[in-house]
């Protein structure tokens, strides 16, 4: 099996598959690749299973050696990768021959670049997955994000290596939205007439923190009704912010637009808390998530309020391309 | 206090109410809420939360136990389940429908025999930063507020926020306080905290909100142990207070 020498690290770079579900009663959140469309695309370029983890690298890609050579992917955004000094394309396999060296370089278009490679990357799994939880510290390599000096093992993979494309078409879905469609959130109702236009008619920045956990953002401040014959009891998460009096905390989902008190409003993203206590005023719809991926600090979004049936069908049609023959060419 | 009790129904057999939570969830509900969705009861510390919260595990316990196929994950809240499904094979009626069917079941589901967990804490100073001002909140000595935070039986309502966090109901009422008005940006690992009614240790270095009493040196959350969690749902919970030699000892015994 061949390995990869980090030899840069980038700025974030984590090791991540589709996540880990079925354990939010501990309160270990799925996590998983922020674009999971660009993951599985790499991954189905490179004849992997589409679940087998990959780099996920933020805004600044870094440096990779690859002394017995491999066959790689990219996708997701545009990091200006070279390898040798070659210019390497997104969304096509490449060969490396042993001893070259890929580099990537600052963002040219959104937030996260994937460097798949075939075999996957190897990592002990944690409850089945091998994504990265940052702020638990487990899973992936380490439980942490790559460091320069990083040694990662790849995984073994059967067949002869081809080489392969992916359609206009399927590279066109992978398009990330600015443009956020949702459903309603189960609070919605809580807000009173005026926040609906608000929230709709609003074009929200992101924060600069936005993360992996969540994406804040600045912009129109939805005003939360308040009830103030309501003691705080259990209102309010643990987390970084005060909670809102009288919502009891109940279970929180990936994409959940949650309204603190300041306002403003928070998306629930991959390493999500599992429990809230805010208000949530929409939900974003399944097959708008990887767009969030690759959302950066200060890009400007919209949302759009779609029908449940609706939702379904888009993430239908998501899934149906994702199968389909017309996805690669060889 | 303008709500009452008596206006809190909870029907023998259901008794639940569904919300749509996003296109690939659902919620149930086991408490009634008002107009602006909000439980009709102050929701800890009282009869209607116990109630509702026992529902959520029993019936947590009983999709754990037959799990559904299409079922991604289950989210235990005080009084709610989220349920997170597979939107591609299962639509959100078909969700309901079988959510109801496991309903009618409940009152066969036989929860788990709880733990009883004790959990030693070196309260104050730098291990609890906010002792002496939730004393001095309150007009209580500090030995007084932590002979009272060390005194109750606390009930896991259900683990949430991160990995191996439980939330702890049962906080007496003369130390019910509310959160800090600006969190901190890094609240250390073992962190005793209360928040509201609740009170909870922190299992892992994150940014928090809650009021800091003091730190245990026991770990909440291990990879290397059955269940993970040292708390499970449903567990029962007594602080145990220790001096800082002890806390320095015992630390370096579960090293």
């Amino acid at each position: 099996m061949g390995v990869i020498r980090v030899r840069e690290s980038g700025l974030f770079t984590t090791v991540q598959d589709l996540g880990r579900e079925g354990f939010a009663f501990l309160g270990v959140s799925a996590s998983g690749a922020a674009d999971a469309i660009s993951l599985r695309l790499g991954n189905r370029l490179l004849g992997n299973a589409e679940g087998a983890a990959g780099l996920e690298m933020t805004l600044l890609g870094g440096t990779f050696i690859f002394p017995q050579g491999a066959t790689g992917a990219l996708t997701g955004s545009d990091f200006g990768a070279t390898l040798d000094g070659e210019r390497v394309d997104l969304w096509t396999t490449f060969a490396v021959k042993p001893g070259q060296t890929l580099r990537l370089g600052p963002t040219c278009s959104g937030a996260r670049c994937y460097l798949c490679v075939r075999g996957g990357i190897a990592v002990e799994p944690f409850l089945g997955s091998a994504s990265t939880h940052i702020l638990s510290g487990l899973g992936g390599f380490e439980g942490r994000a790559l460091r320069k000096g990083d040694v990662l093992h790849m995984g073994a993979a059967s067949g002869l290596a081809r080489e392969r494309r992916l359609s206009a078409r399927a590279v066109k879905m992978a398009e990330p939205r600015r443009v956020l469609r949702v459903t309603p959130g189960p609070q919605s109702d809580w807000f009173d007439e005026a926040s609906e236009p608000l929230f709709y008619g609003s074009t929200y920045r992101v924060a600069e923190d936005a993360n992996r956990m969540g994406l804040r953002l600045e912009g129109a401040a939805i005003p939360m009704p308040r009830d103030d014959t309501w003691p705080e009891e259990t209102g309010g998460n643990a987390g970084p912010s005060r909670g809102t009096g009288g919502m009891v905390s109940e279970g929180v989902t990936l994409g959940a637009v949650q309204v603190p008190d300041g306002g403003m409003p928070i998306i629930l993203f991959v390493e999500q808390q599992t429990t809230g206590g805010y208000p949530k005023i929409a939900n974003l719809i399944s097959a708008d998530f990887h767009s969030l991926g690759q959302l950066r600090p200060r890009d400007e979004i919209r949302f759009e309020r779609v029908a449940w049936e609706t939702a379904r069908s888009l993430l239908s049609e998501q899934e149906e391309l994702m199968a389909s023959e017309e996805l690669i060419f060889e | 206090m303008r709500y009452t009790f008596a206006n809190m129904d909870i029907e023998a057999g259901g008794g639940a109410r569904f919300e749509l939570a996003s296109d690939q969830s659902l919620l149930v509900y086991f408490a009634r809420q008002n107009r602006k969705g909000r439980a009709e009861a102050r929701p800890l510390q009282t009869q209607i939360t116990l109630q509702a919260n026992e529902r959520v595990r029993k019936l947590l316990r009983l999709l754990q136990l037959e799990p559904i196929e299409g079922f991604r994950n289950l989210h235990p809240g005080y009084c709610s389940l989220l349920v997170k499904f597979d939107a591609l094979r299962l639509r959100h009626e078909e969700v309901e429908a079988v959510l109801r069917r496991c309903l009618e079941r409940l009152d066969e589901v036989i929860l788990p025999e709880p733990h009883q967990v004790e959990i030693p804490v070196c309260y104050g100073g730098e291990y609890g930063p906010d002792l002496a001002e939730v004393c001095a909140m309150h007009g209580m000595t500090a030995a007084k507020a932590i002979e009272m935070h060390a005194a109750p039986e606390y009930l896991v309502y259900f683990l949430g926020f991160v990995p191996g966090f439980a939330y702890l109901g049962g906080l007496p009422e003369a130390l019910v306080t509310p959160r800090l008005a600006t969190p901190r940006r890094r609240v250390l690992a073992g962190s005793v905290g209360i928040a509201g009614h609740q009170t909870g240790v922190y299992p892992f270095a994150t940014p928090g909100g809650w009021r800091l009493l003091g730190r245990t040196p026991m770990a909440m959350f291990r990879t290397d142990r059955d269940g993970l969690s040292l708390l499970s749902i449903g567990d029962r919970v007594r602080f145990t207070p220790i001096s800082a030699e002890r806390f320095a000892a015992l630390e370096k015994e579960w090293e």
